[in-house]
Order: C-alpha cells, then structure tokens, then sequence
C-alpha cells in the first residue's frame, strides 16, 4: 500500500518522529528478548513476578548482583524492569485492540444505520464520556477489585466511547460517497457495503488515533498501578515499582539522594516508552493533518 | 434562537446523561451484596451495627427498578452513603474536601492556562524557528512525564536536598494548630484565602510554600494540551485573509499576533477547557496523593485503597455531574464569545 510506504518515508524524515521510531523499537526488542536480558531464576514460577532477595524494607544501591539495585522489598529494580516492558506493551495493546474493536462495531452500527440504534449508542457513549476519564477507570477497577485485568477493563471502558463516535463520524461521511452509493446499486448487502467499502477507507483515521493514545493509556495504567489499584504486589509493572520508591523518596539529612536508584529508574522506563509513542503519534498527525503540513 | 431557549434546550438534554449516568453508577452499586450496599445507606458509626434492618428498610432484596428508585430518591437528598476513612457521611466529606481542592485549582488553572497561550502563541508565531522546537520537544515531553514520578522527584530534590524548602501536607503541624485555633477564624476554609483574611503572614507563606510543588507538577503535565491546542489555533488563524490586510496595513507583528490573530485563536482553548477539566480532576487524584496533600482527590484514593465502595461511587458521581455542568458552561461561553456561532445547530 502506497499510503504505508509514505508515512514510513515521512517517519524517517524527521529526526523527533525518527527518534520515536528508534524508542519503540528498543522496547520491542527489550520485550521480546526479556528472557534473555534478564533471565528468570531457577525455580522461580512466573516470570513476572520479580524475584526477591530477602524481605528488608530498605531498597539496596546498585552492586554486582542487583545491577540497578533492589527497591522496597528487595525486589530487583533491573528485572523488573525489563519484564516491565512486556506488561506495559501488553496493557497497550489489548487496551487499544479491544477499544478499536468495540469502536470499528458499535461505530459503524451506528453511523451506517442511523436511527434509534444510533440515538441508543451514541447516549450510552454520553454517559462514559460524563465522567473524568482516571475517576470512572479508578471506580471501575474497584467494583470489580484490583488487578492487571480490572485495570485493562477499565481502560476499555473509557476509552471505547471516543473511537465509536471517530469511526461513526467517518462513515457517517463515507456513506454518502458515490463508490458507497454505487455498490448498494449492484446490490451490495449492509455487511459487505460496510466491510469492503466503508471500513478500509475509515481504519487509517483509527490507527493514527491509537497511536496518539498508547502514551497515555500506559500513562494512566502507570498512574492506577501507582495508586495500588493494579496488579498484585510485586509484578512487574512500572507503576507499581515507582509506588515502591514512595516511602524512600528522602534519604537521611547526610545522603538527601540516598534512594535514587529506586525512584528514577522506574520512571525513565515509563516516560521513555510514552515518549516513544507520543513522538510517533505527533508525527503522525502532522503527516496526516494535510491542513497543517502545508503550512 | 434565543440565547435562553438555547440554554433551556442544553439543561434539558442534560437530564438523560444524568439518568445514564446514575444508572451506571447505581448498576455498579447492584454488583455488590446486600450487606455492602447497605453500607450506602449508612449516616453515622452507630448504625453499623443494624445492617440487616437497613436491607430491610431499603429493601436491598427487591427489584432492580424498586431499588434504583429507594437509591435515587437518597441520592437527590444527599444521601451517597458513609466515609468510613474519615467518619463522615459521603457529602459532608465531599465538603469538607473541595475547599484544599479548589485551593490548588485556583493556583493550578491560571499558571497552565496563561502559561500555556502564551507558549502556544510564541510557537505559533515563530513557526519551524528553535523557539517552536523547544516548545514542541517541552510539550511532548511534559505530555509524556508521569505526573507521578514528577512529583516523586520534586520532593527529593526540594523536600529533601534543600531539607525542608517545600515540603508536602497542607500546612506544617505548627500552622495547622494555629489556623484550628480560635485566633483564626476559617471562612472558606481555602488557607491562602483565610489567611489574607485574617492578615496572618506566616500562614500564608505556610500555605504558599504547601502549594508550590502540586501545581508546579499539575501544571507542566497540563500546560503541554492547551500549548499545543493553542499553536495549532494560531497557526490556521495567522493563515486567515485578515492577518494578511492587516500586515498590508503596517501593522506592528506584534500587534497583529497579539491582537488579530490570538483573539480568534483563543476560541479552541476554551472548547477544550472541558477536556482540561477531566484531565485535572484525575490529575488531582495522583497530585494529592503523592503530596498528602488533603483535598477531595487524595481522600477518593484514601476511600480506594481503603475498598471504601461508597465513597469512591459518590465521588465518581459527584464528578460526573460537575464535569457535564461544566461543559454546560463552556458550551454556552463558546456562544457568547464566537459570534458566528449559531445557535440552532444548523447550517445556516
């Protein structure tokens, strides 16, 4: 597809969305290879779980075994980390995954059929959109009690609305087109107007949108974690890993930066992987926001 | 269509989304035991113990419908249930949370709003020269930062390094004694506020030195949104013919960027000021949190951990209904101050 071929040409133009490019992909490899960075110990059971060494309270510097230290708990900050990456791509994607889905269905019910089915869908998207976004997520992990798939559920839930009325608002505009017009002409069924000609043209305005939104589903993924309405203590998740470092932010009146290792290196995980898509995601408005790259 | 028409009209189409919204609250609520739910209907300590006689009395046994109607009709007397973290009923501790709240909104709305028109305009206006990069790359990063992890740092390096410049709570202890001391009289309960009322220095240094740190990190997480919504507003609106007959004209640049072109371009920042609502309203959860600073974000996180159902629900809902009232407002400003918006909807 042609299309493709031109925003990766424009990606490597620019050195910001270059550099996006170039983030992501070290946390992809991060990700995949994360076995072999850090290697799970012998007869530890689930890899996510980061392994401990001991039970003191107090986070320990950088040494030979722990090469980025441990935070509170003796967890070990290097692995969890590294298998940190593999959660946070997979809150990102099922989120997104399960949010285009909804969106691409109840979206295109509504804006092909029109009517009542519209008016039922596009109510219901008020109601989600009513409520600030990290509230009505924090009220919905709790109802169905913390963890990783509570939070994943709670993402979904607030982010589906926006894409339902997107692609609705897309194909209330490709509907009209003539080649849609025509093909009902020859006959077309509903389904196949809306699968083969009205959603290939509406899913690239989609995709453009996720990738806006990845940074910040990972964001407020982080920030629930943080809050301890994530996954269970001691997974491997970078919200969490920075909640560790709350009770060690100040080292004693001698050593004020005593901790750092177990505040900022959490952190530097998440912001670079948000950052990553964010300079994709900018770069990918401006190459398809014609109106403002011709300026 | 009159401007009143207008406004009845959006009232109006407000009752559904309020309806909706009860009812996804309340059916969040029915996913609970009878015992749990009772607790929404729990004003003080004492009645804890007669759980059973309140499932009975609301009859949390009946019906869907019968109950939504028992729950709803509290609700709209003010009844949202019992806070158990601070012994209150749901209201009263919405209450008695928002003034700290609406302390560091106050502090917190100007700095990201202003600051942010201002960057956006400079950006504008010096398109693809360093200042527009560095303000992009400041964007995007600040749009990138965990609000958390910011604050986290802010604390070590000015709570801890500079021992003690900016420290976290409200007030230091001392403070907090004097202002709950009858020397002090609270009328708004806003610290900044009473303090200037009572022409007491000290507590307003106090209070300034509590606020620093949770705007700056509210603020350079927010500011990134409006800087952008407002370079792009400036870019279409530089384009526009009437830039054009006005540079013609001889107009100074900064008259034309300042003038011309910002007024219009204003207009986005408003229409997204809801979105800067919402984003501050979780913002201020995670900024309170961090700062154990006591406002009505860090007790909805207290009530959280804390699996305290009802308050969490009532501050969901209490939020709801502001940030759609909100809306409500920016949407019937956007008609004062765009004039070519027309009321009706239609194209005309």
């Amino acid at each position: 597809m042609s299309d493709w071929r031109f925003t990766v040409r424009q990606l490597i133009k620019n050195p910001l969305s270059l550099a996006g490019v170039i983030i992501i992909a070290i946390f992809i490899i991060i990700a995949i290879f994360a076995p072999l960075i850090a290697p799970t110990p012998a007869g530890h059971l689930n890899p996510y779980m980061i392994p401990r060494d001991g039970y003191v309270a107090q986070p320990q510097p950088p040494s030979e075994e722990h090469i980025l230290g441990t935070t509170q708990g003796q967890y070990d900050i290097f692995y969890g980390v590294i298998w940190g990456t593999r959660s946070a791509f997979r809150v990102a994607l099922v989120v997104m995954a399960i949010t285009i889905l909804i969106g691409i269905l109840l979206g295109s019910l509504a804006g092909y059929f029109g009517g009542l089915l519209d008016e039922i869908i596009m109510r219901i998207t008020d109601i989600f959109l009513a409520f600030p976004f990290l509230i009505l997520a924090m009220a919905i992990v709790l109802a169905l009690g913390p963890s990783l798939k509570s939070v994943i559920i709670a993402l979904t839930a607030v982010w589906w609305p926006s894409y339902a009325r997107l692609i609705r608002g897309d194909i209330l505009q490709l509907r009209e087109e003539d080649y849609v017009e025509a093909a009902r002409g020859l006959g077309a069924s509903s389904s196949r107007v809306i699968l083969r000609h009205v959603l290939p043209n509406a899913i690239y305005p989609t995709l453009i949108m996720a990738s806006l939104d990845i940074g910040a589903v990972v964001l407020s993924a982080a920030g629930l974690s943080f809050l301890g309405l994530g996954a269970p203590e001691g997974y491997a998740d970078w919200g969490q890993m920075t909640e560790f470092a709350r009770n060690w932010m100040v080292g004693p009146p001698s050593d004020p930066f005593k901790y750092w290792y177990a505040v900022i290196t959490p952190g530097v995980f998440i912001l670079f992987f948000v950052l990553g898509w964010n300079l994709l995601g900018d770069a990918f408005r401006d190459i398809f926001d014609p109106r403002l790259a011709r300026r | 269509m009159q401007l009143r028409t207008y406004i009845i009209r959006r009232v109006l189409l407000l009752i559904p989304v309020l309806v909706g919204v009860s009812l996804f609250i309340f059916g969040i609520t029915m996913s609970f035991s009878p015992t749990q739910r009772a607790m929404l209907y729990i004003q003080d300590a004492k009645q804890m113990d007669a759980l059973d006689t309140i499932i009975r009395q609301y009859g949390l046994d009946r019906p869907f419908v019968i109950q939504y109607g028992t729950w709803l009709g509290q609700v709209l007397r003010g009844n949202l249930g019992y806070s158990k973290i601070v012994s209150k009923p749901v209201w009263n501790a919405i209450w008695y949370f928002l003034p700290a709240t609406l302390e560091l909104a106050i502090f917190a709305c100007p700095l990201i709003i202003l600051l942010g028109i201002f960057f956006g305009t400079k950006a504008a206006a010096h398109k693809d020269k360093p200042i527009d990069h560095a303000t992009r790359v400041a964007a995007i990063l600040g749009w990138s930062l965990p609000l958390f992890w910011l604050g986290l740092i802010l604390i070590m390096v000015f709570y801890g390094f500079f021992r003690g410049l900016l420290p976290p709570d409200r007030l230091s202890l001392q403070m907090d004694l004097l202002v709950n001391s009858a020397a002090f009289t609270r009328y708004t309960h806003i610290n900044t506020l009473d303090a200037i009322l009572n022409l007491n220095g000290a507590v307003l240094l106090d209070a300034l030195r509590h606020l620093v740190l949770p705007v700056v990190t509210l603020s350079v997480t927010h500011m990134a949104f409006i800087m952008r919504i407002m370079r792009s507003s400036m870019l279409e609106s530089l384009g526009k013919g009437y830039i054009l007959t006005a540079r013609a004209k001889g107009l100074d640049e900064r008259v034309v960027v300042g003038k011309h072109a910002r007024r219009n371009a204003l207009i986005p920042v408003l229409t997204v000021s809801g979105y800067l609502f919402a984003g501050l309203a979780g913002g201020m959860v995670i900024t309170e949190t961090i700062f154990n600073y006591t406002g009505i974000g860090w007790w909805a996180w207290m009530s959280a951990v804390n699996l305290d159902i009802p308050s969490v629900l009532g501050f969901a809902l209490f939020s709801a209904v502001l940030f759609v009232l909100v809306n409500l407002v920016v949407d019937i400003l956007y008609t004062r101050v765009d004039p070519r918006v027309r009321l009706g909807g239609g194209v005309q």
